[in-house]
């Protein structure tokens, strides 16, 4: 929805270059713009900074983010660009991370089980999971493509069942109960591992999580800069006319059925991505860590952050994985919660009260999510800035802030 | 042919107690057009009220104070977060129950602890023979009740003034509202009978064979989704042979484990999400759900 005004706006401003209503508000929009890229820079040299202060436990906290942060951009492009829901994600980290560990480790024997693998190289292997998941993805965009509205998210979470029945069936790829390590990251000789070789920067020991943090980075900023761009043209303009009715959609020349598996395709692609990222993360997988709860979890994130907005899948990806671990972490200075094994609300508890109520608080009372909210505050600020600014002229805000 | 009878009259008790449950998505997306994920949260707090009260009330009372409670409580979820917010799309309201399931849940798991509780019913461990099969008692109370409930549901949709606005106002509700129908009532109403049908079902989930209600009994509610959806979501009836196949299908895979062990330990858990995939494959609005239109 925040993709058209773009889109019937920009023709307005060529066609009156003389007007000056039409030039402020084409300078704002280019100012806004500038902004934004300056904010971007900002937040990744911060981001970039942090593993020289930050604790273990935060660090992988961040990286738990990151991985979040991939995978809500996806199931965004699904669901709130394209209008599919799915509860069906976890499924599709579920087979990155998976594929990843296939990919990448060796054939042998876990406790009682044999495993299979191929052993290649683990960038390699990573770029595999993402192709693995998109073709899962494909896959199911024929089923997908049949379906509806409520039909369509129901089904999808007939695929995390049967998903979860596999991965604890297949002990060849899953390595049964007690999980199966991940190979570690490792790009031309550098592991993202503890040592090998050994690195310190500044006096700051540079250990697994340090090494994860920057990679988690580079793949973080990649996914929203593809996103954006997907977003921002034809493709974009295409999930939002097909969201929006599908039949206008198609007597306009959108190819309905072909936008629809793409996006289901490249959403479950993002997926693959962020599933191959927390296998690197947690180190051994076990099955049972892509149930139900983590496709409500990726919903929550997106709808929180607002729906069709990049950077609000990124603000609802943070806040719902920093949350918890924030009350856990300062569960003995809050007021009410107690620790954990206490007699009343335990830090885990407390966490999810408030993920359950601000999930209802934002959709009663800011139904665009936190896009939408920092989309009001920057209409505002800037109609404060000009008063004199004439009405209707308000610059389109850029739509995937 | 023993197995097989015993096995379908348990796949038959199965599906009269997802019927309950999947009766309860069907009237609140009929009336409010939400598929309610709050249900299984009903669930649990109908079976923690029975189950806290049944020492005092005895368990007939403790059933009705339970469903009058759950019926309260569904009712309250309408009034709160369903109401005001009506000209939102749909999906986000669907998202908001969510969210209200989250916070139920919580509250109850927090009380309810690793406990497995008892409800207090009366049929013990006791079965009953049936030709050559034995069945628990309970599960032959289970048919009843819900055929009689169900009936009773039935009925009052086709014959009271209820049940016509009902109808009237699933079929459009604008002109529903414009002939005088009362949409908030509806709604309201609806609700009530899911929350009432839900704790209903909480007491037969529970029931003998099964060993009480533990902090996962609500997540029941989950295989109730695909016998809502693969008899079509806005038919009653749809809802009713939906439910019997996934109670069957379910009920036959693990009584037919030991043949279909290729597919792996515990394939009747994920019986009912294959069957509704397969059926929806074949017709996308379910079996008996009404046809996709649209206007542009």
């Amino acid at each position: 929805m925040s993709e058209t005004p773009v889109a019937t706006a920009a023709p307005k401003e060529r066609k009156a270059p003389a007007d000056s209503g039409g030039r402020s508000a084409h300078t704002a929009l280019r100012t806004t713009l500038r902004w934004n890229k300056l904010a971007g820079l900002v937040a990744v040299l911060v981001l970039a900074a942090l593993p020289f202060y930050l604790t273990e436990f935060w660090l992988i906290t961040g990286l738990f983010a990151m991985a979040a942060v991939l995978g809500a951009i996806g199931l965004n492009i699904l669901s709130g660009n394209a209008g599919q829901l799915s509860l069906g994600h976890a499924f599709f980290l579920a087979v990155g991370a998976y594929s990843y560990i296939v990919l990448s480790g060796e054939s042998g024997v876990i406790g009682t089980h044999e495993t299979d693998g191929f052993g290649l190289p683990p960038l390699l292997a990573m770029a595999g999971a993402v192709v693995v998941a998109g073709l899962f993805g494909g896959v199911f965009s024929p089923i997908a493509g049949r379906l509806r509205g409520m039909y369509l998210g129901i089904a999808t979470l007939a695929l995390v069942f049967i998903g979860e029945h596999v991965m604890t069936n297949a002990h060849n790829i899953t390595g049964g109960h007690n999980g199966r390590p991940a190979e570690p990251m490792s790009i031309f000789g550098f592991s993202f591992s503890d040592g090998d070789p050994d690195l310190a920067v500044l006096g700051v020991e540079f250990d697994r999580y340090e090494r994860l943090w920057y990679f988690g980075l580079v793949l973080v900023v990649g996914g929203i800069l593809v996103a954006r761009n997907l977003l921002r043209g034809r493709p974009g303009r295409a999930l939002g006319a097909v969201r929006d009715s599908e039949i206008a959609a198609g007597v306009m020349g959108v190819p309905v059925a072909r936008f629809r598996s793409m996006a289901f395709v490249v959403s479950s692609m993002y997926a693959g991505l962020a599933g191959a990222l927390l296998a690197l993360v947690y180190g051994t997988l076990v099955p049972g860590s892509f149930g139900l709860q983590m496709s409500i979890d990726y919903l929550a994130m997106i709808v929180i952050g607002g729906l069709g907005s990049v950077g609000g899948a990124v603000a609802g990806a943070i806040f719902v994985t920093v949350l918890p671990q924030l009350f856990s972490h300062y569960a003995a200075s809050l007021p009410l919660v107690v620790e954990a094994g206490g007699d009343g609300i335990g830090p885990t508890e407390a966490a999810r009260y408030l993920y359950g109520a601000v999930i209802i608080l934002v959709l009663v009372f800011a139904p665009g999510g936190l896009a939408g909210i920092a989309r009001r505050w920057s209409l505002a600020l800037r109609s404060a800035k000009r008063p004199s600014s004439p009405s209707g002229k308000t610059p389109p805000q850029g739509a995937v802030s | 042919m023993t197995k097989f009878s015993e096995i379908a009259l348990n796949g038959l008790a199965l599906g009269s107690v997802y019927a309950l449950i999947a009766l309860g998505f069907v009237v609140i997306f009929k009336a409010s057009g939400v598929m309610n994920f709050a249900h299984g949260s009903l669930l649990l707090l109908g079976g923690f009220v029975i189950a806290e009260l049944h020492d005092e009330l005895g368990f007939g009372g403790a059933v009705l104070v339970g469903v009058v409670v759950t019926a309260a409580g569904a009712g309250l979820m309408e009034l709160l977060f369903i109401r005001g917010l009506g000209t939102v799309e749909l999906h986000v309201l669907t998202i908001l129950t969510i969210g209200i399931d989250i916070l139920l849940t919580t509250e109850l798991v927090r009380r309810i602890g690793s406990d497995t509780m008892s409800l207090g019913d009366p049929w013990g461990n006791d079965s009953v023979r049936i030709g050559d099969a034995y069945v628990a008692e309970a599960r032959i109370a289970s048919i009843v009740v819900a055929t009689i409930l169900i009936g009773f549901f039935f009925a009052a949709f086709r014959y009271t003034a209820w049940g016509l606005s009902m109808r009237a106002a699933s079929e459009d509700r604008e002109a529903a509202a414009l002939m005088g129908v009362s949409m908030k009532r509806i709604q309201l109403v609806a609700w009530c009978i899911a929350g009432a049908l839900a704790a209903v079902a909480a007491v037969f989930l529970t029931a003998a064979p099964t060993s009480g209600l533990d902090r996962t009994t609500g997540q029941i509610a989950l295989k109730a989704f695909p016998a809502a959806v693969l008899g079509g979501m806005d038919s009653a009836p749809g809802a009713l042979v939906g439910a019997l196949m996934i109670g069957l299908a379910e009920a036959l895979a693990a009584g037919y484990q030991s043949e279909l062990d290729v597919l792996g330990g515990g394939v009747s858990g994920i019986a009912p999400y294959i069957v509704m995939i397969l059926i929806l494959l074949w017709r996308p609005t379910g079996l008996l759900g009404s046809k996709e239109l649209s206007r542009v």
